[in-house]
């Protein structure tokens, strides 16, 4: 079967000249369609740099990506966006937000009926992201949760094939987060979308892909592609599974000996034994 | 789990505010009345001095007349000279000039804010313009667009223009990057998001840029009315100069302040109404 994002020798580089430095070596990465792959690394490994690549909003000049059997080049309609920062329109009301892509010609409807179901999808996500009553909100009043859920709603919208989340619960309360995670589990197992999911929260990562890729920094690369075994119902109680547990040590120990964390940790507790 | 819940209000007895902050704290609150009645005297004050220091004799009337003298100025302005025909002839020039830059400002300041090429283009022109003085380019107005009327629209337009063109161009290009990355990722195209986002997002930064260029445009209306002008607030205030009439060129000035103070409010009260999403403290 043929992935729905192929990755083939990605090179990325920032700046020019003496500062241009490099962000991602060398990046290989098949996601198939429907899968749900976490992006995880400390800062600096490059995993929101490949996101926003697959994206379509990074230049690259070596290496490719295709989506869909076609090559990217510049953001496409079949590949949504969600953002940390909510992005979200703040003149337009919650319900207008979500359908903001109908506006576009690229997804005009082309007959009556096509409107009727784009209306018809529209409260569908509205009601489907628990946001019937606030529908008529602008997102100033809305707290982050809520808001992320107006973008997660706006993305899927348009029915992409692919869904590509830049840590989007990074700004949210850990509560929030969880009601988050299942909420996206969900929406995963209606629609069906692939989703590639960028976070630095190794927890976060294990409970919702089904592969972890680790990443590191100095130069951005892919350091391990870890296969999550817990199937496709998660609960939230996994997380206190001693499976779990051990998944999470091992990741965060990959994380913790390429980033320099590791040198950083020792030398703390150096210096707490000497005092 | 306790079930006897505590009651709504606390103790009785009156409640003291505690962490309060001060008006004088940084960013300290200040209640609506005494935020009033501190506008109020800001007012009041200058004139109370203005008063003490006429009745007293400290200032020659010929430098500094009373402001009862100024105020039955005002009065015989009214009813021998033409005081309502100059307001609205000097409304409708400062209009003139503030609506025809805004007209092209506005829509080239967004080409501006938004393409590279046009602002690379563009850009280091205006700053260049925007620093020649609006009263050097009198003689050259007055030979190429005459003396008449819009001569005068045309000084406001050459005070008003450049500047307007790149405040209207940095509020474009103020808007963040997440709300356009977020409209291509759904496939807009430039000249949608051009619509559908960055000119929605930059409004109400554009309305507040378009006050400030009111504000200026009365600025240059004495100037203006330096050319071959027969009525006008303008034009009153510099004929008065010529008669050592100071009560006048007060008279003036007042007239010209209290026409921007209603002109600034009714843009502050456009903006509330417009961009009600933008006054919302979430």
């Amino acid at each position: 079967m043929t992935p729905k994002i192929a990755v083939r020798g990605l090179y990325k580089h920032y700046g020019r000249g003496a500062r241009r430095t490099l962000a991602l070596q060398h990046v290989d990465l098949d996601i198939a369609a429907g899968e749900f792959v976490t992006l995880v690394g400390a800062s600096g490994c490059g995993k929101s740099t490949l996101l926003r690549t697959i994206c379509g909003l990074e230049e690259y000049g070596q290496g490719s990506i295709v989506c869909n059997g076609r090559d990217v080049d510049g953001p496409g309609a079949d590949r949504a966006m969600v953002f940390q920062s909510y992005s979200l329109y703040p003149w337009l009301t919650v319900k207008d937000n979500i359908r903001f892509c109908r506006r576009l010609k690229h997804h005009a409807a082309a007959t009556s009926s096509d409107v009727e179901i784009a209306s018809g999808r529209a409260d569908a996500l509205i009601g489907l992201m628990g946001l019937a009553h606030v529908a008529h909100a602008y997102p100033a009043e809305l707290s982050g949760g809520m808001q992320q859920r107006v973008a997660i709603a706006r993305a899927l919208m348009a029915r992409p094939d692919v869904l590509l989340m830049d840590e989007p619960f990074g700004a949210l309360d850990a509560q929030t987060r969880e009601v988050m995670h299942d909420l996206i589990r969900h929406v995963h197992h209606l629609e069906k979308t692939t989703i590639v999911f960028v976070t630095h929260d190794v927890e976060e990562a294990i409970y919702l892909g089904e592969r972890v890729v680790v990443m590191a920094p100095r130069p951005g690369r892919i350091d391990s592609i870890v296969d999550v075994p817990f199937g496709a119902k998660r609960h939230q109680d996994l997380k206190l599974a001693p499976e779990f547990s051990a998944l999470k040590r091992q990741i965060l120990n990959r994380i913790r000996e390429t980033s320099g964390v590791k040198t950083d940790l020792e030398q703390l507790e150096k210096l707490t034994r000497t005092t | 789990m306790r079930d006897d819940l505590p009651p709504l209000d606390g103790a009785a007895g009156p409640t003291v505010m505690r962490n309060r902050r001060s008006p004088w704290d940084v960013r300290g609150d200040l209640r609506r009345r005494s935020a009033l009645a501190l506008a109020v005297a800001g007012f009041v004050l200058p004139l109370a001095v203005w008063i003490l220091v006429s009745l007293n004799g400290w200032a020659d009337p010929v430098f500094l007349p009373p402001p009862w003298q100024v105020l039955a100025q005002l009065g015989e302005w009214y009813r021998d000279g033409d005081l309502l025909g100059d307001v609205i002839v000097s409304i409708g020039r400062v209009l003139g000039g503030f609506c025809v830059a805004a007209l092209v400002a506005v829509p080239l300041g967004v080409l501006v804010g938004t393409y590279a090429p046009v602002r690379a283009f563009l850009e280091p022109l205006t700053e260049f313009t925007r620093y020649l003085p609006a009263v050097a380019f009198i003689p050259l107005i007055m030979l190429w667009v005459g003396i008449e009327e819009g001569a005068k629209v045309a000084v406001i337009w050459v005070g008003v223009f450049f500047q307007m063109l790149l405040l209207v161009a940095a509020d474009v290009a103020r808007v963040p990057d997440a709300p356009i990355e977020a409209a291509r990722t759904m496939g807009a195209t430039n000249e949608e998001i051009i619509k559908y986002v960055l000119i929605p997002a930059a409004r109400p930064a554009i309305l507040t840029t378009l006050r400030g260029a009111m504000c200026l445009a009365w600025t240059y209306l004495v100037v203006a009315e330096l050319v071959a002008a027969n009525s006008g607030l303008g034009y009153a205030i510099l004929k008065a100069q010529r008669f050592l009439q100071t009560d006048k060129i007060f008279a003036g000035i007042l007239l010209i302040g209290l026409v921007g103070l209603l002109t600034d409010q009714a843009f502050r009260w456009l903006h509330k109404r417009c961009f009600p999403w933008h006054h919302l403290r979430g």
